[in-house]
């Protein structure tokens, strides 16, 4: 076990490794300069090569990777070229916001996901059923920033019921929460079917019925833990997809997380902000697909460690 | 007589099942229409995409809602949204098919190439492509189309290598498990060539495999275009992208709600109809699924 989880974190940073330097290396072959975003048009060309030695900007590419690395390994992501403040504190100022966004969107998946699913198990082959199923197949289907403009015209624009955008309060938070749901809850509800579907094929199900049991009981006592259990697993993989979904999400709510973060540094060429959140963000799912793994085996003893 | 049941089911069969499924039926024609309209846009456009009409506006410059003149009303700039929802089709297509078709050969290049040769080549394959799948895909598309200057081709390309992942790692594991079954054992001992194997025996079973992900994979790079048009990133206007329509047009969302909702419902039907019949196919296809439902 303890030889396992040495080897997949072993692994985990080997990845983080890789991610930044091809991160490192697609910025630094950028052909749009930030030196010059900086300076500003009016610049002589002493001030631009003032800033680029000031910056590091003149070294060779191993010499500022490793300045990089060095940095990171200190928890020093570098400054951003533009803010001048120190990206590990913008990222972290960020952070709560989306985290809070992101246990809000998985709530919101899980909520819509797992219901649908059950719903379906239950009324298996029957009209429910199928129309649930198609309904899925369209949430997995609608576009992020679709969802998220049709929610807020709806239910902030003609409704009034929630805030056109920003950030707060719980009302604030309802609406990018469940845009960032919508999608996952449709992939949640049909793997929720299929594993209803299995354990209520199980001998021990039988078994229960025979017993007498109510059918109510059936499904909470026996069936609902036994299927969700595989699923909660699932849960670490998803945030990979939710890293995506949040540079969306919090472009069309003007919510103010890291993606707004990164997406306004990519527009400027801020290249620290841009590399310190793709870092974070790798750094998410490497946790989470690990977290997953090591999840798996407790979830159901059938799995074993390798 | 003896009944012998072919092990891969012919072209005609599938198509036959196929078109039992309702759900795929459906597909199929959002498909159709969407594909007639990409290709007959000149004939069935009133106007052109780009053309700013005299009447194209109110007289306060406000877009037209949708009327008898203009089917699905005008744009910010006073063009018909149903010509340029109709040439946008083209553009959605075009990235849809080109940009996952490249993703389908990279992914199927690595995932068959590790999964064959196995050994340090095969593991270095592999561990890179975990390496993207730690990557924020979207994020790593918005970068990488922020840093070209976009244009249709580079959207393709862009979208292409970073969705061939997934169609690499199930290629690996198919092929893996494929090369250790007997009839490959049996045929290595006949003294068959690696070329032999890898194109008679283990290719011509991964086209089901490819065909369901190639269809479903439609589907996502349809959704991610239009996610970086959305973002300004990806197709530039005045070409037409579903994805940039609603780009240019949502600051008006509110007193225009048309602009960002028509498009939107393209763009949701689209790649709705590739998932009904990718999932359609897995299901005609995948022996594994059968009597599943």
């Amino acid at each position: 076990m303890a030889g396992y989880l040495f080897q997949r974190i072993f692994q985990a940073v080997l990845i983080l490794l890789g991610v930044s330097f091809i991160t490192f290396v697609l910025l630094y072959v950028l052909p749009a300069d930030p030196v010059r975003q900086i300076a500003g048009r009016a610049a002589t060309a002493q001030t631009v090569e003032n800033i680029r030695q000031q910056l590091g900007l003149d070294q060779p590419f191993m010499v500022q990777y490793g300045r990089y690395l060095a940095g990171l390994l200190q928890g020093d992501m570098g400054r951003s070229y533009l803010q001048k403040t120190e990206v590990a504190s913008l990222i972290a100022s960020r952070l709560p916001a989306t985290l809070l966004l992101m246990a809000g969107g998985i709530f919101c998946e899980l909520l819509i996901g797992l219901t649908l699913g059950v719903i379906a198990a239950i009324f298996r082959g029957r009209p429910l059923d199928q129309a649930l199923m198609v309904t899925s197949f369209v949430a997995v289907s609608a576009p992020q920033f679709v969802v998220g403009l049709l929610l807020l015209y709806i239910f902030a624009v003609q409704l009034g019921w929630f805030p056109i955008g920003g950030y707060g309060t719980f009302a604030h938070l309802v609406l990018p929460a469940v845009t960032l749901g919508i999608m996952g809850s449709g992939w949640y509800s049909r793997m929720m079917r299929s594993s209803m579907i299995e354990v209520l094929r199980q001998d021990y199900i039988r078994t229960a019925r025979a017993k007498g049991l109510t059918r109510a009981r059936i499904l909470t006592r026996h069936a609902l833990p036994n299927a969700i259990l595989p699923i909660i697993a699932m849960i670490g993989i998803d945030i990979g997809i939710f890293m995506g979904g949040l540079v969306v999400v919090e472009s069309v709510f003007g919510w103010p997380g890291i993606g707004q973060l990164a997406w306004q540094a990519i527009q400027r060429v801020d290249i620290p902000i841009i590399m310190g959140v793709t870092m974070v963000s790798a750094t998410a799912i490497v946790l989470g697909n690990l977290l997953a793994d090591v999840i798996t085996p407790f979830v159901d003893p059938r799995i074993k460690m390798r | 007589m003896v009944d012998i049941t072919p092990v891969i089911v012919s072209p005609e069969g599938v198509l036959r099942r196929l078109l039992r499924r309702r759900l795929a039926l459906v597909g199929f024609a959002i498909i159709f229409i969407v594909l007639g309209g990409a290709i007959f846009a000149p004939w069935l456009a009133r106007y052109g995409p780009n053309e700013q009409l005299f009447d194209g506006l109110t007289l306060q410059g406000a877009p037209m809602p949708p009327s008898g003149d203009f089917l699905m009303g005008t744009d910010l700039l006073g063009r018909d949204l149903f010509s340029r929802i109709l040439y946008g089709a083209r553009t959605s297509l075009i990235i849809g098919v080109v940009a996952n078709g490249a993703a389908l050969i990279i992914g199927t290049l690595v995932g068959l190439t590790a999964g064959f040769l196995r050994g340090w080549i095969g593991s270095l394959l592999m561990r890179f492509t975990d390496l993207m799948m730690a990557f924020p895909a979207l994020l790593l598309a918005i970068c990488l189309a922020a840093i070209f200057q976009p244009s249709l081709w580079i959207v393709v390309m862009v979208i292409a290598s970073v969705n061939w992942v997934q169609t690499a790692r199930v290629v690996y594991t198919e092929t893996t498990s494929l090369s250790e079954r007997e009839f490959i054992a049996a045929e290595r001992t006949l003294g068959a060539s690696q070329s032999r194997i890898l194109f008679r025996h283990i290719l011509p079973h991964l086209v089901p495999t490819l065909i369901v992900w190639g269809t479903l994979g439609i589907s996502v790079t349809v959704l991610l275009e239009a996610t970086l048009s959305f973002l300004g990133v990806g197709v530039q206007p005045p070409t037409p992208s579903w994805g940039n329509i609603i780009f240019e047009n949502q600051t008006y969302f509110q007193a225009a709600p048309w602009l960002v909702f028509i498009p939107g419902a393209a763009i949701l039907l689209l790649a709705l109809a590739f998932n009904l019949v990718g999932d359609a196919l897995r299901d005609v296809l995948d022996p594994t699924q059968r009597g599943q439902d």
